[in-house]
């Protein structure tokens, strides 16, 4: 306690240090000034931050704690009134999920949806940032609030609408079809398209969120750097590639972690629009472990499939910052 | 990739007309590139927005003209029956009033609570602080995923399941909230707090008379913010509810869609539906999407 608060009390003497080196005079007034309001701003920056620290204690750190802690008992039904009940039963959830094929597919849609869905949200989001980045002024705000709308609206409600969309005897993309004189293929009832689908409605819902990061990214880029690369006679596509493409990094950076870790998160959309199937092609870690939590109540086990997808999540995000920042140098 | 194209098409096209003055040129070479990236957004937009349209046209479509094959595009008689259906089945206006008043709440309890840290963390030296801001860039990248079991099991033991107190509490104050309001408090000079702090001001008064009237647009982007994340929540409401009366509108409409008892040859109805939980979301955010942009741009600056 008493070297924090001196630790404190040196950096606040920092922080006065050069408002209080004017003149000498002001010097002790200022240190005495300092330390009284160091005492009360401990005081209330412990006050301030209480309730956050509560909520934050009570309904994050213990539940991350307690998640860790169910994934090694065999916490079921019967234990949701008596958690004490619950046995430990050691890593035998963590052994059972790797020879579960139903969670390996789980992981394996999952990692699909990813490996899919990312690059293609990512470069379509930079499609239309750059679109919008050059030579157009008017419309500009029409375009963006277009291309951003599907990020806010009510996810389930959007699902339930490409579930008609794509509906093969009467939705929107059947009409397509049947004008160039096709039948539609039943896109969410094929095992093999319908995971694409999921897909697209992705991309679609979230190139948005990519495109307003890139905007704002490509903004920061100061005009002189442009001009400067003009003068020297760069074309378009050499300012793309040696000035807009580097300054983007770090924003490229947060676009792909971000998008990345909604991605492995997915679960409303195979929950509405096709409830994991058919035969469990679209069945995603997410929606794997409401399954097995909410409705069997194998809480332990969906406990520990929430650890694999959290050291997964934890895993790929720190791997994209290094590989993303290695690049860089 | 036809972003690239078209300024290749640029630079040849001022060459070849010598005779023209330096500014009509630049106007005659920009047209053509202007005119690819407009044609280019407009398609972009076509295919962004058709699911809306097929949405908002099908909600008033008869039940023929739902199920003809090939599809009818534009309804031809337009009717108000999928909405009376969807009514007739689904109280509607009990699950709006519950998204309101668990949105309200949530907003209300994230403006006081994440502006109170982001004050402290912004403008208050005290011990400690580091740690604080470590544990909120901490909670901003654990997946929520990663809490609902427990929070299941306290929530069941608290008896809080079905209440409005079980599908705010966990949302209460947010890690991205304090992080927004931390990055806009940052900005507000020091010499202000100090002015006031020799007048003899406190902390609280200092926060709520002094800093809050000076974070009003900050304080506009995380409402929004908040509010539509509440809107839009799925997942822990679809958890915390049993009882019918107290679903939110994405469950009661995701449990009216994926009910095969019920969604059998009602897409008329689940388009209304759609339509109605859709609708004052978005005009929410054309109204305020200024509002929008600024706090993604904040959020993504770090």
């Amino acid at each position: 306690m008493r070297t924090m608060t001196a630790k404190a009390a040196e950096s606040a003497k920092a922080q006065a240090g050069p408002g209080a080196s004017g003149s000498p005079a002001t010097g002790p007034a200022g240190r005495r000034g300092g330390s009284k309001s160091m005492g009360v701003q401990n005081l209330a920056g412990w006050l301030f931050s209480t309730p956050f620290l509560v909520l934050f204690l009570v309904f994050m750190a213990f539940p991350i704690l307690a998640t860790l802690a169910m994934s090694f008992t065999d916490f079921g039904l019967r234990t949701v009134t008596h958690p004490l009940d619950a046995n430990f039963i050691g890593f035998e959830n963590y052994v059972n999920l790797f020879s579960d094929e139903k969670f390996l597919k789980s992981l394996f849609n999952t990692a699909y949806f990813v490996v899919v869905g990312v690059p293609l949200t990512i470069f379509l989001g930079l499609v239309v940032a750059v679109l919008l980045n050059n030579g157009i002024d008017r419309a500009r705000t029409f375009f963006r609030v277009g291309f951003y709308t599907p990020v806010v609206t009510t996810i389930v409600a959007v699902a339930v609408v490409w579930r008609f969309v794509l509906d093969p005897s009467d939705g929107l993309v059947a009409g397509l079809f049947s004008e160039v004189g096709l039948t539609s293929p039943d896109f969410l009832g094929s095992e093999t398209l319908a995971m694409p689908s999921m897909i697209a409605m992705a991309v679609w819902r979230n190139l948005g969120t990519v495109m307003v990061l890139f905007i704002a990214g490509l903004q920061a880029i100061p005009t002189e750097v442009r001009e400067a690369a003009r003068l020297d006679g760069a074309g378009a596509w050499q300012e793309f590639k040696g000035i807009t493409v580097p300054l983007l990094r770090p924003t490229l950076l947060y676009a792909t972690v971000i998008t990345t870790i909604g991605y492995l998160n997915v679960f409303e959309e195979p929950f509405v629009m096709t409830q994991g199937g058919p035969s469990d092609s679209t069945l995603t870690v997410s929606l794997n472990m409401y399954r097995e939590g909410f409705n069997f109540f194998h809480m332990g086990y969906a406990s520990a499939m929430a650890y694999v997808l959290f050291v997964v999540i934890m895993g790929i995000t720190v791997l994209q910052l290094r590989l993303l920042k290695d690049n860089t140098k | 990739m036809s972003a690239t194209s078209a300024p290749g098409a640029v630079s040849t096209a001022p060459s070849k007309q010598p005779g023209n003055t330096p500014p009509s040129r630049v106007k005659k070479a920009r047209n053509p590139k202007r005119v690819l990236v407009y044609v280019l957004l407009s398609v972009g937009l076509l295919i962004m927005s058709a699911p809306f349209l097929w949405m908002a046209l099908s909600a008033f479509k008869t039940p023929q003209e739902l199920t003809a094959s090939p599809p009818v595009w534009i309804p031809t008689e337009w009717t108000l029956e999928n909405f009376r259906d969807l009514l007739d089945k689904l109280d509607l206006p009990l699950y709006f009033m519950n998204s309101v008043i668990v949105a309200m709440l949530v907003t209300a309890s994230n403006l006081v609570f994440c502006s109170m840290l982001g004050y402290a963390l912004a403008k208050l030296n005290f011990a400690g602080r580091n740690k604080i801001f470590g544990l909120v860039l901490g909670a901003l990248m654990v997946p929520g995923n990663l809490m609902l079991l427990p929070l299941f099991v306290l929530m069941s033991k608290l008896h809080l399941i079905d209440s409005y107190a079980g599908l705010v509490l966990p949302f209460a104050a947010g890690a991205f909230g304090v992080f927004l309001m931390r990055q806009f408090m940052q900005s507000i000079p020091d010499e202000l707090l100090e002015a006031a702090r020799m007048d003899g001001a406190g902390e609280w008064y200092i926060f709520w008379r002094i800093v809050m009237p000076l974070v009003k647009p900050a304080l506009a982007t995380l409402s929004i913010f908040t509010f539509l994340g509440s809107w839009n929540n799925f997942v822990w409401p679809l958890i915390a509810t049993n009882d019918p009366d107290k679903y939110t509108l994405p469950v009661a409409l995701a449990t009216f869609a994926t009910d095969p008892n019920k969604a059998g040859g009602s897409n008329g109805m689940l388009m209304a539906g759609s339509l109605l939980v859709v609708l004052p979301v978005v005009i929410l955010f054309i109204a305020l999407q200024r509002h929008f942009t600024q706090g993604i741009a904040t959020a993504g600056m770090k």
